[in-house]
């Protein structure tokens, strides 16, 4: 019993932040009809860059706000110099350039930092917290996890749902040609985009680091389970991203804890095909709007 | 002074205008009348960017549009209500109007401007919530033509607005437009399929066949000559 909710604490702790880099992949999905295969390799570029600045004494909050503003930067930078270039191109072009910066990010990382891993310390006690007589799992960092990753998610909820920006970025995701025929500047919100999703992507790379071997390819199985997680919420909607994130952190946890771990990335391939061969629109896509 | 200088547009082989001029006069209505397939949608289309010309050119006072991103001529106060489904489904009436006024500074003017719009067409009001994709056709139109109207332009391009209004409706609109090109210094661009209603309250008329002007004159010209009508207008 005890185990299946420790299974249960570490499940969703994984899941936000899996949640976390799908919102980045579903706000890329929604701007640019683009899968980034470079989601992961941004968040580890900006996180490395956290560490280094840890690693001169700088205190852990404000390396953390570097990071994340490296993060913004990284994603609006991307847009605009390698993503805008191929509008109107043939389809493949956006996965060769998404997939060539997955390869050149980790391989410029690995040339500057190394490829070892490493230790990176935590902003919070990772220690199981005592509730009642029990120990469980789960700990004042992963109470920081679920927090941070809530906090972000109701942000970005408001800035969609409630503010004059979210109303631009929803018009231009569904009919950019419309959108500028009412004067939305939509390449400028484009580019908004990729920089709030790499921003979200930022957030999981700082949560991942201190319970990972942290070297410049930590985040490859992560941005898997994240993709498993945003395809499973529908690849459009937010509120899939996090309830798909929990859904894979959970399933990919009880794999983990009752059949071992390392047939968790199998059982993420397992989610996958049962989604996409009973929904493959996804857990979470509105029904289609009439077409006229 | 809205100018229209010499527009050749082609797509793929298809020559859809093949050197449109004509000049629209400040604060009147311009019909542009013509058959099916006469090019009067890739005219407006043209004109705000959506097709790209071949040749010719497109003048707003001192602004040059042609080559100008389709955005950036609507902040120039060009609004273009274009044939059919201008409504964004996904988002609410309300998301649908704020958008058109969204570029424009004045806030407390926006409101102003959405009240206004509410006020016109009362259905719309009553709607406010609904997604655009829950609408009906004349629904949908007034949500279009409301959403041009929102931004407060100084230029307006229309598309058929009167297709799936109820003649009631349709005669407020034009009435309003007459109203707004003496009140608000309004140009008024509009292309109708119902020549008689469109030149009734136009007071210019180009009539395009072929993608070519064929005659440009007063509306009051245009609608007493009969051999046009009969050729060209179908009454
Ligand atoms: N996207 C397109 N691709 C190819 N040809 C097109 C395209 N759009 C229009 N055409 C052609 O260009 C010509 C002009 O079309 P346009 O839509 O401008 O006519 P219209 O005057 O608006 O007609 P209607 O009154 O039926 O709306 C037609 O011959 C049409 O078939
Ligand atoms: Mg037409």
């Amino acid at each position: 019993m005890s185990h299946f909710v420790n299974l249960s604490l570490n499940g969703i702790s994984s899941g936000m932040i899996y949640a976390s880099v799908a919102l980045g992949l579903v706000l890329v999905w929604r701007a640019t009809r683009i899968i980034n295969f470079a989601q992961g390799s941004m968040a580890m570029f900006s996180t490395y860059m956290a560490v280094t600045l840890l690693d001169r004494n700088l205190g852990y909050w404000e390396a953390f706000a570097v990071a994340l503003a490296v993060g913004l930067a990284l994603g609006a930078v991307v847009e605009r110099t390698l993503i805008r270039p191929l509008q109107g191109k043939p389809e493949l072009n956006p996965v060769i350039v998404t997939f060539g910066l997955f390869i050149l990010l980790e391989g410029v990382a690995g040339a500057i930092f190394g490829v070892r891993s490493r230790g990176v310390p935590a902003a919070f006690s990772q220690s199981g917290l005592t509730i009642g007589h029990h120990r469980v799992s789960f700990s004042h960092f992963d109470l920081f996890v679920l927090g941070s990753v809530l906090a972000l998610m109701v942000l970005m909820l408001v800035l969609f749902r409630a503010t004059d920006v979210g109303l631009r970025m929803r018009a231009s995701a569904f009919a950019p040609e419309m959108s500028r025929l009412v004067g939305v500047r939509v390449g400028r919100v484009l580019t908004l985009g990729w920089a709030l999703a790499s921003l979200a992507g930022s957030l999981a790379g700082l949560l991942v680091a201190p319970r990972s071997a942290f070297s410049p390819n930590y985040m490859d199985l992560i941005l898997v389970y994240a993709f498993t997680a945003a395809v499973v919420g529908g690849l459009e909607s937010p509120v899939g991203a996090l309830v798909g994130g929990l859904l894979t952190g959970l399933v990919l946890s009880f794999v983990g804890g009752y059949l071992g771990s390392s047939l968790e990335p199998l059982g993420a391939a397992v989610i996958l095909i049962l989604v996409l061969s009973a929904r493959p629109e996804g857990l979470f896509s509105r029904p289609a709007a009439r077409q006229v | 002074m809205l100018e229209v200088d010499g527009l050749t547009v082609s797509y793929g082989p298809v020559r859809a205008l093949r050197g449109v001029s004509f000049a629209a006069r400040p604060s009147t209505i311009t019909a542009v009348l013509g058959a099916n397939g006469a090019g009067k949608t890739t005219l407006l289309r043209a004109m705000t960017g959506l097709v790209r010309p071949q040749e010719g050119s497109v003048r707003f006072d001192d602004h040059e549009l042609t080559g100008l991103p389709v955005e950036e001529v609507v902040r120039l106060g060009v609004a273009h209500v274009p044939e059919g489904r201008g409504v964004i489904d996904q988002l609410t009436v309300e998301e649908n109007l704020r958008l058109g006024a969204l570029w424009r500074k004045d806030k407390s003017d926006r409101k102003r401007a959405l009240a206004e719009t509410y006020d016109l067409f009362p259905p719309l009001a009553e709607r406010r919530r609904r997604l655009g994709a829950a609408l009906s056709g004349g629904e949908r139109q007034m949500l279009a033509i409301g959403r041009a109207l929102v931004s407060r332009p100084r230029v307006l391009l229309l598309d058929e607005p009167s297709l799936g209004l109820a003649p009631l409706v349709t005669a407020q609109l034009m009435a309003l437009l007459a109203e707004l090109t003496l009140l608000a210094s309004l140009t008024v661009i509009l292309v109708e399929q119902n020549a008689r209603s469109a030149l009734s309250v136009a007071t210019w008329a180009v009539v395009i066949n072929l993608g070519q002007v064929v005659v440009s004159d007063t509306a009051a010209a245009v609608g007493t000559d009969t051999g046009l009508r009969h050729h060209y207008l179908g009454f």
